[in-house]
């Protein structure tokens, strides 16, 4: 049963690879964009706060088919940094990390828009009397406090893209050592006969990979409260 | 010298202060709800009045007038607040050290070990914020306040949350720091702790200067 194929150790390490790329580039645009939404008031602001989390209720499949239009070799922005700056998307890993990425945001962003919001905004006037200007009140006083939320955000960004399914096999498809995740290659598995097994031995992995993040997702929220409370 | 003329229109308060002082310590005196932190909050820059002027010596802070407003972390006037707001994720030493670090003062160990000895905190530097008493933390609040090297220096009821015991704990080393010569604005509804500590009063009631003077117009 625990004898798995290097093919099967390739969807796994890709996975990992994928979800762990999309989970540290998506990152620094998810504190930004957690900031903005619980610290600034400006025009437009429930409008970007609905778009952060359409990926969440748009089906999967609709997301992916958008990416492909515009992230696609003839697509507008696909076709612009091909040419310029030599990044392609399309049927690549790399576009599978986009994928996730994209589909993972809105639970990254949660935690962390949470933890920024539970930071006591006198603790950032405090600062302000005492010096610093505000990117160093936030560099100082808003991240610090933050991290364990911006830590289990991650986290629960990171289980998400591992098991994204929809919107990667619309995207980039389904191809060995390239494309072909955990959950791509269990769809191709439970497809063929005599897959089973191996889609067996992938599911238990995804849920050990998924639980475990969820575990430490709470560990680092739990951290988070006692931080604050300054012991 | 420090001179207010603002107003400001809070909900259903109005406050219309204006005074002019040049005592060492001036003390900020009226009821709760007379606006007492509300001035001090737009002295500090924390709130910005809907008309006036602030300034301190031959500095404008605000003037809605000529659109002047310097924000609260270029003002250098120093704040303690009644809850301390010690920052929670560092330790003592940090927090008495956060305005060096953040006005990128170069560190002044002889200074540093004089307002720990002043306050007697020297024996608290590496605790959290989390694990002092509420005087303890109050003296921590005054030395990091007074380590960021501030021209003035605003206390809103520093011995506010702290029960009369503790109060008596700490007075003494606020005469110790009117002694130091920082001026002080000083916030309080107690007119027997700012008989012991102010040289100026100013009488606010209702969001009105009511009287201002020596300490004898709290009688």
């Amino acid at each position: 049963m625990f004898d798995i194929s290097p093919a099967e150790w390739i969807a796994i390490l890709l996975s990992l690879r994928v979800a762990i790329i999309a989970t540290l580039v998506a990152t620094p645009f998810g504190i930004a964009l957690a900031w903005l939404l619980a610290r600034r008031e400006f025009w437009g602001k429930s409008v970007l706060d609905a778009l952060v989390h359409l990926p969440l209720v748009l089906p999967p499949v609709v997301t992916g088919y958008l990416l492909l239009l515009s992230f696609g070799r003839r697509g507008l922005v696909g076709a612009w940094l091909a040419d310029h700056l030599g990044i392609v998307f399309a049927f690549r890993w790399t576009g599978a990390a986009l994928a996730c990425g994209i589909m993972s945001f809105p639970l990254l962003v949660r935690p962390i828009r949470l933890s920024i919001e539970a930071v006591d905004r006198r603790l950032e006037q405090a600062a302000g009397t005492l010096g610093a200007a505000p990117w160093q009140v936030f560099a100082t006083v808003t991240l610090p406090l933050a991290l364990p939320g911006v830590l289990a955000g991650m986290v629960l960004g990171f289980a998400k893209a591992i098991g994204e399914f929809g919107a990667t096999i619309t995207f980039v498809s389904n191809i060995p050592g390239e494309t072909q995740t955990i959950s791509s290659a269990i769809y191709s598995l439970i497809q063929t006969p005599d897959g089973d097994a191996a889609a067996g031995r992938l599911v238990l992995i995804s849920i050990v990979i998924s639980m475990g993040a969820l575990m430490a997702s709470e560990w680092f929220a739990r951290r988070a409260t006692q931080r604050l409370h300054g012991n | 010298m420090l001179r207010v003329d603002v107003t400001k229109q809070l909900g259903e308060f109005s406050l219309e202060a204006s005074f002019e002082s040049q005592g060492r310590v001036t003390g900020l005196f009226g009821a709760s709800g007379a606006g007492k932190t509300s001035l001090i909050n737009m002295i500090a820059g924390l709130m910005r009045p809907d008309r006036g002027v602030i300034a301190l010596d031959d500095e404008t802070l605000d003037d809605t007038s000529a659109g002047v407003h310097v924000p609260p972390h270029r003002r250098r006037i120093g704040y303690v607040f009644q809850d301390a707001r010690l920052l929670p994720h560092l330790d003592v030493r940090q927090n008495l050290d956060y305005g060096r670090r953040m006005n990128r003062l170069a560190a002044d160990p002889a200074q540093f070990t004089r307002i720990t000895d002043l306050l007697d905190i020297g024996n608290l530097l590496d605790r959290r914020p989390g694990k002092l008493s509420g005087g303890e933390r109050q003296r921590v609040a005054l030395g990091r306040a007074l380590l960021s090297k501030p021209r003035l220096l605003l206390l809103d009821e520093p011995l506010g949350s702290l029960d009369e015991g503790r109060k008596e704990e700490i007075l003494p080393y606020l005469v110790r720091l009117r002694d130091e010569g920082i001026p002080m604005v000083y916030v309080s509804h107690d007119a027997a702790e700012l008989r012991q500590l102010a040289t100026q009063i100013v009488m606010l009631k209702r969001g009105r200067v009511t009287a201002l003077g020596g300490v004898k117009v709290l009688t």
